[in-house]
Formats: structure tokens, C-alpha cells, sequence
């Protein structure tokens, strides 16, 4: 079959079976938007801003393990798009992200919208490619779609000249992909995993700290079962949430800057801590000079062999995919001669049980004033916990992250890595295409829905009827926490004036506003909101705008140097 | 310490940035990398001059490892190995200075290449030491200009680096 580049382009997601590209058009891809214009198997969803294409491609791959795709023209279209390429590449997001690039003649010329695209992109993706020649479009293609999802998922970059996409050549597409230079490997060294088990079963204080590997990596289900049947504690870091049910007792709650007391605790004073495709990420462990504990010996399960002993040195590391790994240790664990210590294992739970009471998440609510942690407890019941829950960035992803007890995997959509404020609403859309009939809600802020709020215009066109969950505070929340705790209160640009009337915005592009002011109208307000199957919602919470986000390490300490309440200021 | 790592990677455009890139991004010291084709067109040959701490350097290693393009990476320290890299240095040679010079040279087993009435360019290649060494056996003022490759390095024996 003889195609056009263009056709290729898209020939290559049909083939790969690829429902949903999300971009904006511009001269550098007006060639692929002809060749999608000429097909109905690939649809294509007009965002208003590159930033969200991407925000919603990844959000799809974040809910259905999918790889996500979007399209951007050259110059401003890729640059518009990098937040969001960094974005998923912080989180590990499989997405192949195809931009047009001006024809080869005129690149290095400055040409009109002409950006170096490899360049500027380098940094941010798993790998990318500027494809010179139509014959090497097809391979290319494959290679990219076969790198963003093996091994460390990632964002790729596929750079397409405007002449390569009219030029023409015979299509095949490559029924497999092998590259000298990228072998993943999934299985784990089995000395190292016999080592890992021993070295559970005789832990005495064992703690398990489930990261957003579990997630990536299908592996939930084994997370759970390994849990269970040791009977050990268990935590999720903010990206790992899901991976282990949060209404399980077993449960001590997130850990890290704003993760619960006990799991902080337990981090700490366990002799033995397996970590599961969490990173040791800053936001998590704090400083680690501080986090190092004389004798405490760790086991750390990963893919990615640079994510092994980057900030923290390990025992036992075990390189492989989670699923074959886990496999094999709850094989050995079966077969295991010694079995657990029940004993030490009972003090050690009643050691996590006194933590426990500390009911570090307990907070005051109020008749008078909303706030936030009863909205998101409001919204946890009004959806029976069953919803997809995306977020922006800031004290509203927070408060989601603690009071929503996400029993489910890819359930909960955020930027952790990168932290980009914009992410939700874009992130609910990808995330109601994929699963139109599933209930979808965006935790956000009076600041960070501004960052992407034009998606409301798509929303509408693709009648995706998302329920936008705005705890607004009127502040740059987050900030403002800092600049209260850390700078002497000194509010400095924190304060977010002029806002839009948030209802009459809805409603001006079509939707239904709310505004809620009172405490007695959160229930009643989420029940109707989600009773509207078929509307764009958008509810604005006035909450109390003195909230903080408790506990609270803060950054470069320890985890055991926790606030817990305004009472610790 | 320093560390010698030799890298095979993909003959492609923009190898070369990621891996300097890297290095930037990443905070990582380099103090000489040079790279060239192999005997095989679609390879070509890095090597890298660095330092740091055990832990860094494996760092490195691995996130070097990580890059798409690259296809082998070997710490030379690891093992045994011969490191050296080529100088070439034009040198103000006048008078008295000239036999000086010359004799200077023949030490290190350097040649010269090229000649005028008041310079020599110079030849040399060793390892760092060597060359360092020449350079600071010259007075100072008579150097006029230094160019340098940066260290090859290739392991002793038997041992092979291919894919
Ligand atoms: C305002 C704000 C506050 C935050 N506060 C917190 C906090 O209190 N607590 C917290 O936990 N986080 C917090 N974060 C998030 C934090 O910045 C990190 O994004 C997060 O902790 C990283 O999660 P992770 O360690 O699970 O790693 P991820 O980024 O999810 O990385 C996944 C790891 O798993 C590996 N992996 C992927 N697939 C597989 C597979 N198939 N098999 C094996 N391994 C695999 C990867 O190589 C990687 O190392 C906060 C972020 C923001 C924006
Ligand atoms: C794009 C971007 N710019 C700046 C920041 C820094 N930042 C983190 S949280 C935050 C405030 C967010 O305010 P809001 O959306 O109202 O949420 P709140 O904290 O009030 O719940 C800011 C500015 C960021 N994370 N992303
Ligand atoms: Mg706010």
C-alpha cells in the first residue's frame, strides 16, 4: 500500500489501535490533519490549548494503562506542549506525542514556527526522534509506541517535517520492534528475590511502601495479595494510592510531606522496609541523612535500575518488573519453611495502633464555614468512593489525597513529579473519554482551574460531563501555607484577587454553575451535581481560606518532624 | 576518584547531546569527552573523563545505561586499562630557547610537526600525567597555544568492548 507520510502517521495509531488523538492543528501538521479528516477509526479531540492535549492524552493513559497520543503543530504548538511532556515524563506516563516540524530544507534556516523540537524536548522525554525520510516513518512509529510502554514507561517525541508527512513511500508496519541499544529487563534476579523473602520473613518491624510502579505496572492485585497474606503494614506514596486498598485496615495512609503519622512513623522505625516502585522521592523520605536508620535494611524492587540507591543506599535491590517479581516472592512466601513472627509482628501493630491514635488526619468542622476535608469526605460518599478523581496542584490535591480512600488503582489522576497546577480539568476529560459511564471529578483551586479553564469550551463539544470540585479559597493556597509556617506570614502574592464569578463562567459556556457557602449545602450540592449524568457541573466551594494541610515535614527535614496541627506552629 | 567510562553508542545526530546533556542536567563533572566513529559505521566509540564518588559514578553508569542511544557503557576502572590522548602545542622557540625546547621534547618523546624561525609545534601523546608534565617542564611564558583530545582509553589484554 502506497501512503502518504500523513497517512502513515496515522496508519501507525490505527495500527496500534489507538482510539483517541488529542491536539490543535497548525501548518507543520496540516498534512496529518488532511489524513485524519479522510479516516473514522482514529478520532480526534480539538482541545483550546496544546498544554491540555497533552494534560488529556496522559490522564487516558493514566486511567486505562494505555499509552496516550496528541498531535501539535511546530514551534508555539510544541512549545505550548512541553509542561505537559514534562509532566508525564516525571510521573513515568506512557504517551507518544507526534509534532510537526517545518520541511527539512528549511530546518536551521529560523523558518516560520520553526523550534529546535528534539532540543527543547531532550530533557523531558523517555527518548524522541526526528523522522528525516518517509521510509523511516513506520519503524519509527513502532519504536516509539514499543519504548513509551516498555520498561520505565515514558513520553515519547516523534518530530515530523512537513514534507516527510506529503511525501509518499509503501506502507508496512513492523509486526515487532527489537533495538540493540534498549532491552528492558521484567524478570528479576532470583538469588536476590530469595534474599528479599528470607529477609521478610524474619523482619520484626516490617513496613511495605507501594509507589506508582505498582500503578504503571498492573500490579495491584499482588501488591494486595502479598500484604495480606504477610499481615504487615502497608503505605502508598501520593502516586501509589489505589495500588493498595485505603479502607483496608492494613493501611497506615500516604506517607511522606503530608502522608499520616503512623505511615511516617512506621517508615522510620521499621527493621525491615520492602519498597515496591516507589522512588524515594524528596517529597517522601525528606532528608536523607535524616531518613537513614542504623540497621534498618531495605529492599527495593524497580525497574529502573537508576531509580535503585539514587538518594538512599539499599540492601537487597532487585531490578525486574513488578509482576514477575512479585510473583516469584509470593511463590517463596507460600513455600517459605519459616513463617512470620507472629509475635513480634502483634507488638509491632500495636506499636502502629498507638500512632494510629493520634488521629493525626482529625480535624474541626465547622457549622459556619466550609471546609475543604469535609467537601472532599462529602464528595468520597456522594460517588461511594468509586469515582475517577483528578487534581490540579496544590492544599485541594492534598486534602483529596488523604480523605479519598482509594480502594482502586488508576482511579486517582495527579502531577506529582512535576506538580503542574492546569493538570485537572484537561486530565478529567481523557480520563471520561475512556471511561464515558464512570463518574468523574476534578478536585481543583480558584488558581489552578484558571491555568486550563478554556477546556470548559472542549468539554462542551465532546459533551464530556465531568463535575469540577472547587475548593476556593481565594488564596494560592499552598503558598500561602509556606509563607504562613515559613515566612513570617508575609503573604506575598498569594492572594488571588478579582476572581471570576465562577457560575456565571460555567454557565457562559454552557454548563451548570454552583456555589456553595455553607456547610449544610456540601452534600446536597455533590448528590445533585452527580445526579446531572449528562452535564458539566462546575461547584464552587467557598471554604475556610485559613485551612492548612496537616501533618506537614517540612521540606529538608525529617519524617519524624511532623506539625500536625496549627497547635505545633 | 576519577573515572574513565567508555561508551558505545548509536551513530546518530543528536547522541552526542543527549549524553552531554545529561551530564548538565544532572550536575555530573566532565572533564574530557571525545567521541569518533568505530570500524563499524553505525556505532561510534565515547570516551568520558569524570570524578565523583562511588555513588555518583554509578549514578552515571546508569543513567548513561538509561539513554536510548546508547548501546554499551564500560567503566574502565573497573579493570585494567591504557588511557591516552594527543597534545599538540606551538611554542615560542627563539634563540637559546630553541634547543632547549627541542631536547625538552625528545624526553617526552615528543615530535615536532611543524616549524617556523621563532616556533615549534609539538606533538605528544600519553596519558594525562605525561602531558600535564611536559607542559609544566616548558617555561610558561613560551607556550603559545595548547590543544588537547581528550583521553581514549581502551582495556589491557584480552578484554573487549563491543556489542
Ligand atoms: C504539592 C505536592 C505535595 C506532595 N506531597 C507528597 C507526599 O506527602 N507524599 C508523597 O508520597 N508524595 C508527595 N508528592 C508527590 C512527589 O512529588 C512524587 O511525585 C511522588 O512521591 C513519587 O511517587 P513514587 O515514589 O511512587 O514514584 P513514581 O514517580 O510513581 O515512580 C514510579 C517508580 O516505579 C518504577 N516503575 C514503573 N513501572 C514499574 C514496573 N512495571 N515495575 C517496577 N517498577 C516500575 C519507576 O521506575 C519509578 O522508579 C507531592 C507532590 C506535590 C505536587
Ligand atoms: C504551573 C505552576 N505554577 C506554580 C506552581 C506553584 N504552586 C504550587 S501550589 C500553588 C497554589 C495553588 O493554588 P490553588 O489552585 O488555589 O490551590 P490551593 O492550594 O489553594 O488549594 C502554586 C502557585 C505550580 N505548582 N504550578
Ligand atoms: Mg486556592
Amino acid at each position: 500500500m502506497r501512503l502518504t507520510g500523513a497517512e502513515i502517521a496515522i496508519q501507525c495509531l490505527v495500527e496500534e489501535n489507538v482510539p483517541y488523538v488529542f491536539g490543535y492543528p497548525g501548518g507543520a501538521v496540516l498534512h496529518i490533519y488532511d489524513a485524519l479528516f479522510n479516516q473514522d477509526k482514529v478520532r480526534h479531540i480539538l482541545v483550546r490549548h496544546e498544554q491540555a492535549a497533552l494534560h488529556a492524552a496522559d490522564a487516558y493513559a493514566r486511567a486505562t494503562g494505555r499509552p496516550g497520543v496528541a498531535l501539535v503543530t511546530s514551534g508555539p504548538g510544541v512549545t505550548n506542549a512541553v509542561t505537559g511532556i514534562a509532566t508525564a515524563y516525571m510521573d513515568s506516563i506512557p504517551m507518544v506525542i507526534i509534532s510537526g516540524q517545518v520541511p527539512t530544507p528549511a530546518i536551521g534556516l529560523d523558518a516560520f514556527q520553526e523550534v529546535d523540537t528534539v532540543g527543547i524536548t531532550r530533557p523531558c522525554v523517555k527518548h524522541n526522534f526526528l523522522v528525516k525520510h518517509v521510509d523511516e516513518l513506520a519503524s519509527t512509529m513502532k519504536k516509539a509506541f514499543y519504548v513509551a510502554t516498555s520498561g520505565r514507561p515514558g513520553p515519547v517525541l516523534v518530530d515530523i517535517p512537513k514534507d516527510v508527512s506529503q511525501h509518499i513511500t509503501e506502507f508496512d508496519y513492523p509486526k515487532s520492534v527489537s533495538m540493540r541499544s534498549y532491552n528492558p529487563v521484567n524478570k528479576g534476579h532470583t538469588g536476590q528475590i530469595k534474599k528479599a523473602v528470607q529477609m521478610l520473613m524474619e523482619a520484626k518491624r516490617p513496613m511495605i511502601y507501594v509507589g506508582g510502579g505498582a500503578i504503571l505496572g498492573d500490579a495491584s492485585h499482588l501488591v494486595t495479595k502479598l500484604v495480606k497474606d504477610l499481615g504487615y503494614p502497608c503505605t502508598n506514596t501520593l502516586m501509589g494510592l489505589g495500588a493498595f486498598p485505603a479502607t483496608d485496615p492494613q493501611f497506615v495512609g500516604m506517607l511522606g510531606m503530608h502522608g499520616t503519622y503512623e505511615a511516617n512513623l512506621a517508615m522510620q522505625h521499621c527493621d525491615v522496609l520492602l519498597a515496591v516502585g516507589a522512588r524515594f522521592d524528596d517529597r517522601v523520605i525528606g532528608n536523607p541523612q535524616h531518613f537513614y536508620v542504623e540497621g534498618r535494611r531495605i529492599i527495593h524492587i524497580d525497574i529502573d535500575p537508576s531509580s535503585i540507591s539514587k538518594r538512599v543506599r539499599v540492601d537487597v535491590p532487585i531490578v525486574g518488573n513488578i509482576i514477575d517479581v512479585l510473583n516469584e516472592m509470593l511463590k517463596l512466601v507460600e513455600e517459605s519453611p519459616v513463617s512470620v513472627d507472629a509475635l513480634a509482628l502483634k507488638q509491632w501493630w500495636q506499636q502502629i495502633n498507638t500512632w494510629r491514635e493520634r488521629q493525626c488526619l482529625k480535624y474541626t468542622n465547622s457549622t459556619e464555614i466550609i471546609k475543604p476535608q469535609y467537601v472532599i469526605e462529602k464528595l468520597y460518599e456522594a460517588t461511594q468512593g468509586d469515582a475517577i478523581v483528578t487534581s490540579d496542584v496544590g492544599q485541594h490535591q492534598m486534602w483529596a489525597a488523604q480523605y479519598y480512600k482509594f480502594d482502586k488503582p488508576r482511579r486517582w489522576l495527579n502531577s506529582g513529579g512535576l506538580g503542574t497546577m492546569g493538570f485537572g480539568l484537561p486530565a478529567a476529560m481523557g480520563a471520561q473519554l475512556a471511561f464515558p459511564d464512570m463518574p468523574v471529578a476534578c478536585v481543583t483551586g480558584e488558581a489552578s482551574i484558571q491555568m486550563c479553564i478554556q477546556e470548559l469550551s472542549t468539554c462542551k463539544q465532546y459533551h464530556l460531563p465531568v463535575k469540577i470540585v472547587n475548593l476556593n479559597n481565594r488564596y494560592l493556597g499552598m503558598v500561602r501555607q509556606w509563607q504562613e509556617i515559613l515566612h513570617g506570614n508575609r503573604y506575598s502574592e498569594s492572594y488571588m484577587d478579582a476572581l471570576p464569578d465562577f457560575v456565571k463562567l460555567a454557565e457562559s459556556y454552557g454548563h451548570v454553575g454552583m456555589r456553595i457557602e455553607n456547610p449544610a449545602d456540601v452534600e446536597g450540592a455533590l448528590k445533585e451535581a452527580f445526579s446531572l449524568k449528562d452535564r458539566v457541573v462546575f461547584l464552587d466551594f467557598l471554604t475556610d481560606q485559613t485551612e492548612n494541610v496537616f501533618p506537614m515535614v517540612k521540606a529538608g527535614a525529617g519524617l519524624t518532624e511532623m506539625l500536625l496541627g496549627a497547635e505545633d506552629l | 576518584m576519577r573515572h574513565i567510562l567508555s561508551l558505545l553508542l548509536e551513530n546518530e545526530s543528536g547522541a552526542l547531546s543527549r549524553v552531554a546533556g545529561l551530564f548538565s542536567a544532572r550536575g555530573y563533572n566532565i572533564e574530557a569527552l571525545s567521541v569518533a566513529p568505530t570500524e563499524d559505521p553505525t556505532l561510534s566509540r565515547m570516551t568520558i573523563v569524570t570524578s565523583g564518588s562511588d555513588d555518583v559514578i554509578e549514578q552515571i553508569t546508569k543513567q548513561l545505561n538509561k539513554l536510548i542511544d546508547v548501546v554499551k557503557v564500560f567503566d574502565l576502572n573497573e579493570g585494567r586499562y591504557i588511557e591516552r590522548e594527543l597534545m599538540l602545542v606551538k611554542i615560542r622557540a627563539e634563540g637559546t630557547d630553541r634547543e632547549e625546547i627541542k631536547r625538552t621534547a625528545d624526553i617526552f618523546r615528543g615530535r615536532v610537526i611543524d616549524v617556523t624561525d621563532r616556533t615549534y609545534t609539538i606533538e605528544l601523546t600519553g596519558p594525562r600525567d605525561k602531558l600535564d608534565a611536559f607542559l609544566e617542564a616548558i617555561d610558561s611564558s613560551l607556550i603559545l597555544e595548547t590543544v588537547r583530545t581528550g583521553a581514549s582509553g581502551i582495556g589491557r589484554g584480552e578484554w573487549i568492548l563491543r556489542v
